[in-house]
C-alpha cells in the first residue's frame, strides 16, 4: 500500500499540474455557470447538465486517459524495472488519471451549482445525484481507457479503439435499442429493454438522472415502467451496475498489465 | 571463478509468430563490462527487458540475477541501475522530485550516489520541470537514476546517444569505476568504438541467437581484423552468406 501511495501522490503531482487539467476544470466551471445564468431555472440547467455528463465527461475521461498512459510508457517502463510491483504500479496509474478527473468535475459543475442553490424542492439531491453519476461516469470510462492503452501498443489504434468505446456505448448502443423498440413495439418488450438499458453504463447514468428529475413522463410508457422499476430500490441496482461496469475493464485491463511484455 | 550475477539458460521468446529471442544461454561476472551487440532488430532489446522483468521469460526458461530468479517479485531490482535509451519523465515533475519519488519506492536503507549529479553539473536543473529541460540533461538525469542506488548490476542501454563527448567521457569513466569495484556491466551501443574503449566481453545477437560469447580480445585474434568494427562486420557476413 506505501508504493501505491507513493506512486498515486507522484501521478497526482504530474497531473494536477497539467494545463490540460486545469483546462478542463475552467471549461466545466464555465459551462456550467453560463448555463445556471442563462439557462432558467435549476431544474432546467441541470437537465441542461445531463447532456455534459453524458458525453463530455466519457469522451474527455476515455480520451485524456488513454492518452495519458501512451504518453507515460517510457516511464512506466522505467517505474516496472524499479523494485516495484506490476500491482501497485497499476493502481498508482489509475488512481492517478481518474481522481484528477474526478475532481475537476466536482469543483467545475458542483462550486457553481452549490453556489447558486435554488428553492425548488429537492434541489441539493438532484445535484448530489448528478455529481455521482459523472463521478461514476468518469471512473468508468477512465478503466475503458487503461484497458485499451495496456491492450493496444500501437498509438493512433489505440486512440481509434478508445475514441469507438465512446462512440458505441453514447450513440450506436441507443440506436440499436432505439431499432429494437420501433421493431418491435408492439411486444411487451420492457423487461428486455430494462435489461440492455442496465448494461451500458451511459443508459443507466441517462435514466438515474432523468429519473430523478421527476421528468419520467417524458418517455412515456416506458418511463413509467423505469419509474417504477427505480423507485423500488432500483437506484441502488444501477449504482451497483455502474460500479461493475467499472470494476470490468478495470480489472481486465490489471490481468493484461500483469502478464504484459512491455 | 566468482558466482556469476546474471544467468540465463534456455530463455526463448515470442512475439506471436515472431521468435524474438533462440535459446539464450549466457553468464556474467561481477566486475566484468560486457556489451550485447547485434544488428537491428537481433533480439538486444528483448533479452535486456528480460533481465530487468519488463518482458516475462517462458516457463522453460532460467533467468536469474545473484541467484534470484527475476520472476520472482520485483524485490531483485532493488540493486539493479537501468538506463533506457529514451529518457521520458513526467513532464510537470521537476528532476528532484523525480530522484526523491524513486528513493520513496526503495525506502531509506539505500544511500545514494549522486557523484554524477556533482560531475554534470546538474544542480539548478534539478529544481526545474522535466518538460523545460534539454534532451541531453533529460538524458544525464537518465544516468543519475541509473547509478543512484549504487547498483551491482547495471543495464545501459545505448547510454552515450544523445549526451555531448564531455558527458560521455563522463559517463564512461563513471562506469569503468563502477566495474572496479565489482559491479557487472551490461550495455549495448551502435557505437563500436565505444564498445571497444568500455567493453571487456562482448555478446553478439544475430536473429535472436548468440554467435559469439566471449572476450573482445579473442574476437579481434580470430577474426584476424584491426578493429571491432570491421571484425563484428566480418562476422556478419559469414552469417549471412
Amino acid at each position: 500500500m506505501r508504493i501505491v501511495r507513493k506512486i498515486l501522490a507522484s501521478e497526482l503531482r504530474n497531473v494536477a499540474r497539467s494545463r490540460w487539467m486545469v483546462g478542463y476544470a475552467l471549461l466545466l466551471l464555465g459551462f456550467t455557470s453560463l448555463l445556471l445564468r442563462f439557462g432558467g431555472t435549476g431544474e432546467r440547467a441541470l437537465l441542461s447538465l445531463l447532456n455534459v455528463v453524458l458525453l463530455l465527461l466519457p469522451l474527455v475521461s476515455v480520451m485524456f486517459g488513454t492518452l495519458y498512459v501512451y504518453n507515460a510508457r517510457e516511464f512506466i517502463e522505467m517505474l516496472l524495472a524499479q523494485p516495484v510491483r506490476r500491482g501497485a504500479l497499476y493502481a498508482g496509474l489509475y488512481g492517478g488519471v481518474a481522481l484528477p478527473l474526478v475532481a475537476a468535475y466536482l469543483l467545475g459543475v458542483g462550486v457553481p451549482l452549490l453556489a447558486r442553490g435554488s428553492e425548488a424542492p429537492g434541489y441539493l439531491a438532484h445535484c448530489a445525484m448528478l455529481l455521482a453519476v459523472g463521478t461514476l461516469l468518469t471512473l468508468v470510462y477512465t478503466a475503458f481507457a487503461l484497458c485499451v492503452a495496456v491492450r493496444i501498443d500501437d498509438r493512433a489504434r489505440g486512440l481509434g479503439a478508445a475514441l469507438l468505446v465512446w462512440l458505441v456505448t453514447t450513440l450506436l448502443y441507443d440506436g440499436i435499442i432505439l431499432g429494437v423498440a420501433t421493431s418491435l413495439g408492439q411486444y411487451p418488450i420492457e423487461m428486455p429493454l430494462l435489461v440492455m438499458v442496465f448494461l451500458n453504463p451511459i443508459d443507466l447514468a441517462r435514466v438515474l438522472l432523468l429519473l430523478s428529475l421527476d421528468i419520467s413522463a417524458l418517455m412515456g410508457y416506458t418511463g413509467a415502467v423505469y419509474a417504477r422499476f427505480f423507485h423500488g430500490g432500483g437506484t441502488i441496482l444501477a449504482f451497483l451496475m455502474l460500479i461493475v461496469c467499472a470494476a470490468t475493464p478495470l480489472l481486465v485491463g490489471y490481468r493484461w498489465f500483469l502478464r504484459k511484455d512491455f | 571463478m566468482k558466482q556469476a550475477r546474471v544467468v540465463v539458460a534456455g530463455l526463448s521468446k515470442r512475439f506471436g509468430r515472431m521468435e524474438v529471442l533462440r535459446d539464450v544461454n549466457l553468464a556474467i561476472a561481477p566486475g566484468r563490462i560486457t556489451a550485447i551487440v547485434g544488428p537491428n532488430a537481433a533480439g538486444k532489446s528483448t533479452l535486456i527487458k528480460t533481465l530487468l522483468g519488463l518482458v516475462r521469460p517462458g516457463p522453460s526458461a532460467l533467468v536469474a540475477i545473484d541467484g534470484v530468479p527475476v520472476n520472482g517479485g520485483p524485490r531483485y531490482l532493488e540493486r539493479v541501475g537501468y538506463m533506457p535509451q529514451v529518457a521520458r519523465f513526467p513532464e510537470q515533475l521537476t528532476g528532484g522530485e523525480i530522484l526523491r519519488f524513486l528513493q520513496e519506492l526503495r525506502g531509506d536503507g539505500f544511500a545514494r550516489d549522486e557523484e554524477l549529479v556533482e560531475l554534470f553539473r546538474l544542480g539548478a536543473s534539478l529544481d526545474r520541470p522535466v518538460r523545460t529541460l534539454s534532451g541531453g540533461t533529460r538524458q544525464k538525469l537518465n544516468a543519475v537514476i541509473a547509478f543512484l542506488f549504487r547498483p551491482t548490476l547495471l543495464i545501459l542501454d545505448e547510454p552515450t546517444a544523445g549526451l555531448d563527448p564531455v558527458a560521455a567521457r563522463i559517463l564512461k569513466d563513471k562506469v569503468r569505476r563502477a566495474s572496479s569495484t565489482g559491479v557487472a556491466v551490461v550495455l549495448t551501443s551502435h557505437i563500436m568504438a565505444e564498445i571497444e574503449e568500455l567493453a571487456e566481453d562482448l555478446i553478439f545477437l544475430v536473429d535472436g541467437a548468440i554467435v559469439f560469447q566471449g572476450a573482445v580480445s579473442s574476437l579481434l585474434e580470430e577474426s584476424d581484423e584491426p578493429t571491432l568494427e570491421r571484425a563484428i562486420a566480418r562476422r556478419l557476413e559469414g552469417h549471412v552468406s
